[in-house]
């Protein structure tokens, strides 16, 4: 039975004994427990677990936009993996988060580590570094997507003014090799801040006195970074490098906005791929299958995540 | 002599900080700089390849945000989104509460297990399931309007405030709710006046962070809303602020500075909150 945080108002009207017994009933630490739950647990098996099961249903059946289709089996997945353009996604995915995350997790360490330093101007910086993780991201990808126009490139113009290339410079989103450097340069950008914030608040946790030891031991500020403060902050570190996984890997936005998914294909994701497969083109059964891809990878990253909960 | 030499050594240090910082701030501000510049630069001056890019050489001029108010929708975006928003986020860090604390302090048969769940459903990105929440929009007979996003914003604002306030609720001392529970107070008398005050630090990160997802979400907005008169503010510059020629950047960047405006507002005057917050979301249990 569906009992609300109202239930004692809603009931109220009967008599006394009534009344006392629901209280009673209601008081109990088990009850309330479920009945506080409930509310919350109610959206997510409606909204999250159903449509995953629905995903599910569809990725084995050919369902299309505006016309329920019948149960194919595998055929989604079969034809999918034989598509030239799916195999060019999985290859980007990884390619993109691989490349994304090593530069996420090392620049990110490293602005941890400057930050963590007794400056004046700390909260300033520490407020101005942030700020790419919190303004919306589709919006400040249109920055970037103006910053490398074909035509007036002002990283281009720089490069040139500066004697480091030729004009006219490379055309970022129109080739590649250079469209995935942008769209993970713009991932980076986004995703460091959230490696440097996280990543500092284990710095500030480590004692001074390991410091002072190691000083005291004769060691350099590379041996002291490479001997106490990574080894004492890699727990925090994995499950940043984590969450980022998920979150780099399921990315839609940058690309959306910056190169949906081309120049020919080479910089599609699953996420942009799904959309394209199953909205634009209607083929829901697909797109969804396409989408599903990404649970083996997601699943890993859950199951690390929950034992590293579980050892907290 | 060895306390000048100490001085210089610090005064060496901190430049060397300094010096490290700077391409990070730059790297981190620099797009914002130049979407700014890029908004108050008349067309001329924008589309010379003559002229320097980083400032403005020719004058400011507002005519790409008049254009923004007279001719597209964009106030009728913003108050989209502020609609949407408000109550997205209110209704779920509602549930929240309630969740949290149910999962943070009660024992009962299962609680481990719903935490879990709740967790699991946290890491769920919204790039898995946009697809058949499409239909559910559909058959819900909300598809195309703004309800269609109060409703399937709190997938991923209850997850993500609830384990926020799992482990703000953890912190508060067991000891003051039995306290009141012993003088007669109902449970929910407990929830509502002695731990809901002791946590307005961890509920304003859960209001503040829900706010923010809600106002940058972009793919459920993009894939549930096709009317533009229905958009939020972020789909609406991303998606029909593009016109035909070319010329539209000066807008373009006009749309976006200002549809950012309201996140700028609450990050600068709640920065500490969020810098809380993503720590506590990410690492804290």
């Amino acid at each position: 039975m569906a009992v609300g945080p109202h239930a004692l108002e809603a009931t109220s009207f009967p008599g006394p004994g009534r009344f006392a017994r629901i209280r009673q009933w209601w008081e109990q630490e088990h009850v309330f427990g479920y009945g506080l739950i409930l509310p919350a647990l109610a959206l997510l098996v409606s909204l999250v677990a159903f449509p995953f099961g629905m995903a599910i249903y569809f990725s084995l059946s050919d369902y299309w936009v505006g016309s329920p289709g019948s149960f194919v089996g595998l055929a989604n997945y079969r034809e999918i993996l034989g598509n030239e353009t799916f195999r060019q996604t999985v290859q980007n995915s990884f390619v993109f988060t691989g490349i994304a995350l090593t530069f996420k997790t090392v620049l990110g360490v490293w602005l941890a580590v400057l930050l963590a330093r007794d400056l004046r101007f700390k909260r300033l910086i520490r407020g101005a570094v942030l700020l790419p993780f919190v303004i919306p991201t589709a919006l400040s990808t249109l920055g970037w997507w103006w910053m490398f126009d074909s035509l007036y490139s002002v990283v281009n113009w720089t490069a040139i003014h500066l004697g480091l290339i030729r004009p006219p410079g490379p055309n970022w989103l129109g080739q590649s090799a250079y469209a995935m450097a942008a769209v993970i340069v713009v991932n980076v950008w986004r995703g460091l801040p959230f490696f440097a914030v996280t990543t500092l608040a284990g710095l500030v946790s480590i004692p001074r006195e390991y410091y002072e030891a190691a000083e005291v031991d004769g060691a350099g500020s590379w041996s002291r970074f490479w001997h106490v403060t990574l080894p004492l902050v890699k727990p925090v570190l994995a499950v940043v490098i984590l969450f980022s996984t998920i979150f780099t890997f399921s990315d839609f936005n940058i690309v959306w906005v910056l190169t949906r998914g081309g120049p020919v294909n080479t910089t599609h994701l699953f996420a942009t791929l799904a959309y394209q497969t199953g909205l634009q083109g209607g083929n829901l059964g697909q797109g969804a299958a396409m989408s599903l891809f990404m649970l083996p990878l997601l699943a890993m990253v859950v199951f690390f995540q929950l034992r590293y909960i579980r050892k907290e | 002599m060895a306390s000048a030499a100490s001085r210089g050594a610090k005064i060496g240090y901190a430049v060397r900080s300094y010096a490290n910082l700077a391409p990070y701030v730059f790297f981190a501000l620099f797009p914002f700089y130049f979407m700014l510049v890029t908004s108050f630069k008349s067309n001329a001056e924008l589309y010379n390849l003559k002229s320097i890019p980083f400032w403005i050489q020719t004058g400011v001029i507002t005519e790409h945000y008049r254009f923004l108010f007279a001719r597209t929708e964009f106030l009728v975006w913003m108050k989209n989104t502020l609609m949407v928003s408000v109550v997205a986020t209110a209704v779920s860090v509602g549930l929240s509460i309630l969740a949290g604390y149910s999962l943070a302090r009660l024992r009962f048969r299962g609680a481990a297990i719903f935490g879990i769940a709740v967790f699991i459903t946290y890491l769920v990105p919204p790039t898995l399931l946009f697809l058949p929440l499409s239909q559910v929009v559909v058959w819900l007979g909300i598809s195309d309007s703004i309800v269609a996003l109060m409703v399937t914003y709190p997938t991923f604002l209850v997850p993500f405030s609830t384990w926020l306030l799992m482990g703000y609720f953890r912190t508060i001392p067991r000891e003051v709710e039995e306290c009141a529970l012993v003088d007669g107070a109902t449970r929910m008398q407990t929830l509502w006046k002695i731990v809901l005050p002791m946590s307005v630090p961890g509920i304003i990160c859960a209001l503040l962070f829900s706010f923010t997802f809600c106002w940058n979400e972009f793919i459920y907005g993009l894939t549930f809303i096709s009317q533009s008169a229905h958009k939020t503010a972020v789909v609406g510059v991303t998606a029909d602020l593009i016109r035909g020629d070319i010329y539209y950047w000066g807008s373009l960047m006009a749309g976006a500075v200002l549809a950012s405006v309201p996140i700028v507002v609450c990050y600068v005057l709640f920065l500490d909150y969020y810098v809380s917050g993503l720590t506590a979301g990410a690492v804290k249990g």
